[in-house]
């Protein structure tokens, strides 16, 4: 918000409000959003975790079996339920919004949004399947 | 010709990594994180675990979905920061930590997935 | 139902205080009355001091934005009667400096729009004498929305990253920048590119998503903010493989 203006040095002083430390808590929209943005983190934790697992594999399997009875203990079964609504929201939020950045013509006409989001869960759908059964 | 901003690479990919993290990360943190510890299903055994992660398409798609999802939450959680803390006069320092920690988690990333053996 | 409901209206007077007061006034209440009636009750009857701004009261010159009950509204659009019993607080519309009452000062807004180049840009103007322009209803359809934007700043009162982040461009300015780079008679997009793809030109948007909600018009500038996201991304991207003097 500039001072720079036509006004001549005697306009009235503006009130100027400052956005408060706790904006995000004062609309549910807000804070919907915010949580959205701190899944971020349990990402990011996550993937800690995965490589931690493929060190595991990689020096054997008693360190694999290791790993297993560690990922079993109630802090990090904690945590990692907590990471799996945190990325959960993430995809579901990433998904419905894909549309709005993506916008496909197909010749003259738009694709409906609702036919992108769909492709996007499809996907999910797809890779899903696909690791389930290389797992399973 | 736009000034040269990172702002539009780091935007593109955090994108890529808001959808490999969104298609890939789910289903392994039930798997991973719930399921096999708890029993749900039964886990591989190491034999198979340890077939699947040699393979080099497994390996690519995983240094691939680790790297991507690691810029996407630096990136997301360095403007939460910025935005949600107020801190931005500490962007410097934001954008060393959440940057900086995703390079060096891909670089072990790639350096474990390498040697898997 | 009551005839009367209360109006809870901030007053800022910079000649007399620094601060801000809440004054309270009784209002008459019909079931087809919006706010902006009850504000011109009150200057009319109560209080001719009170100052606000508005025009058209029917939704479309984009005036009389206030906060209502913590909302960003249009008030010649929001009824009384969606408060119940009331007390109805109106304040002036947020993340902008307030001047006097409810008045706010909008030169930012306005220095951006501007800078955002809205309106048609061509290499050559056509001459008269080869007639007008040809647009398809489809060619049209492409940018119809973000022409409907009437300027209320209700985006920007919602965007909590305007009221954070000094140089973003804001929702408004953007779809409107949309506006013309979707126009099939426009060649201006790369001029636009450089004001918009700066550091914080675009890239300060989180995807809040809160404008659209607000926006009176159903603009939906998150839409067209992330759509033009991708497509400066993919200029800069192209910009580093293919040189300029090729393109």
């Amino acid at each position: 918000m500039s001072e720079r203006t036509a006004y001549s040095e005697y306009h009235p002083r503006w009130l100027r409000r400052r956005p408060s430390t706790y904006w995000w808590l004062e609309r549910r929209a807000y804070l919907a959003f915010i949580t959205r943005e701190l899944s971020s983190i349990f990402i990011a934790w996550f993937v800690v975790y995965l490589l931690l697992l493929v060190r595991a594999v990689s020096q054997g399997d008693a360190s694999y079996h290791q790993f297993l009875v560690w990922s079993r203990h109630p802090v990090v079964l904690v945590l990692n339920v907590v990471t799996l609504l945190f990325v959960v929201f993430h995809a579901v939020t990433w998904f419905n919004l894909a549309p709005k950045a993506m916008v496909v013509h197909l010749g003259r006409k738009r694709l409906p949004a609702a036919l992108i989001s769909a492709s996007n869960y499809g996907a999910w759908v797809v890779v899903t399947a696909f690791v389930l059964w290389l797992m399973l | 010709m736009a000034k040269r901003s990172l702002e539009p690479m780091l935007w593109l990919v955090f994108s890529a990594g808001g959808v490999a993290s969104a298609l890939f990360v789910p289903i392994l943190v039930l798997l991973f994180g719930l399921a096999f510890p708890l029993g749900w299903l039964s886990p591989p055994s190491y034999e198979h675990l340890h077939g699947v992660l040699r393979h080099p398409l497994t390996r690519l798609v995983l240094f691939g979905v680790c790297t991507l999802s690691l810029f996407h939450g630096a990136h997301r959680f360095r403007f939460t920061l910025y935005d949600g803390l107020q801190i931005k006069h500490l962007n410097e320092l934001i954008n060393v930590f959440c940057y900086g920690g995703a390079i060096v988690l891909s670089i072990w990333a790639g350096y474990l997935l390498w040697r898997i053996g | 139902m009551a005839d009367k409901i209360t109006m809870q209206v901030t007053r800022y007077r910079p000649e007399e205080e620094s601060g801000v007061t809440v004054q309270e006034y009784e209002v008459p209440f019909t079931k087809d009355w919006v706010v902006l009636d009850g504000l011109n009750y009150i200057k009319d009857r109560l209080d001719g001091s009170l100052s606000y701004r508005w025009s058209c009261r029917m939704g479309v010159c984009g005036s009389c934005g206030m906060t209502v009950n913590g909302e960003p509204k249009l008030t010649c659009e929001t009824f009384l009667s969606e408060y119940g019993a009331g007390p109805v607080r109106v304040e002036p519309l947020r993340n902008f400096p307030v001047i006097r009452d409810l008045v706010v000062e909008i030169g930012d807004f306005m220095r951006k729009l501007v800078a955002v180049k809205p309106w048609i840009i061509r290499d050559q103007e056509k001459p008269l004498s080869e007639g007008e322009y040809l647009q398809t209803p489809d060619e049209l359809d492409e940018y119809r929305q973000y022409s409907m934007c009437i300027n209320c700043m209700l985006c920007y009162s919602a965007c909590p990253i305007y009221g954070l982040e000094p140089g973003f461009i804001g929702p408004a300015a953007i779809a409107l920048a949309q506006r013309y780079n979707l126009d099939s008679r426009d060649q201006g997009s790369d001029e636009r590119l450089d004001v918009l793809s700066e550091h914080d030109g675009i890239w300060g948007c989180t995807f809040v998503g809160e404008c659209t909600e607000v926006c009176p018009k159903h603009v939906d500038p998150a839409g067209a903010i992330q759509r033009y996201k991708l497509t400066a991304a993919l200029e800069n991207l192209k910009s580093f493989v293919i040189p300029k003097s090729a393109r």
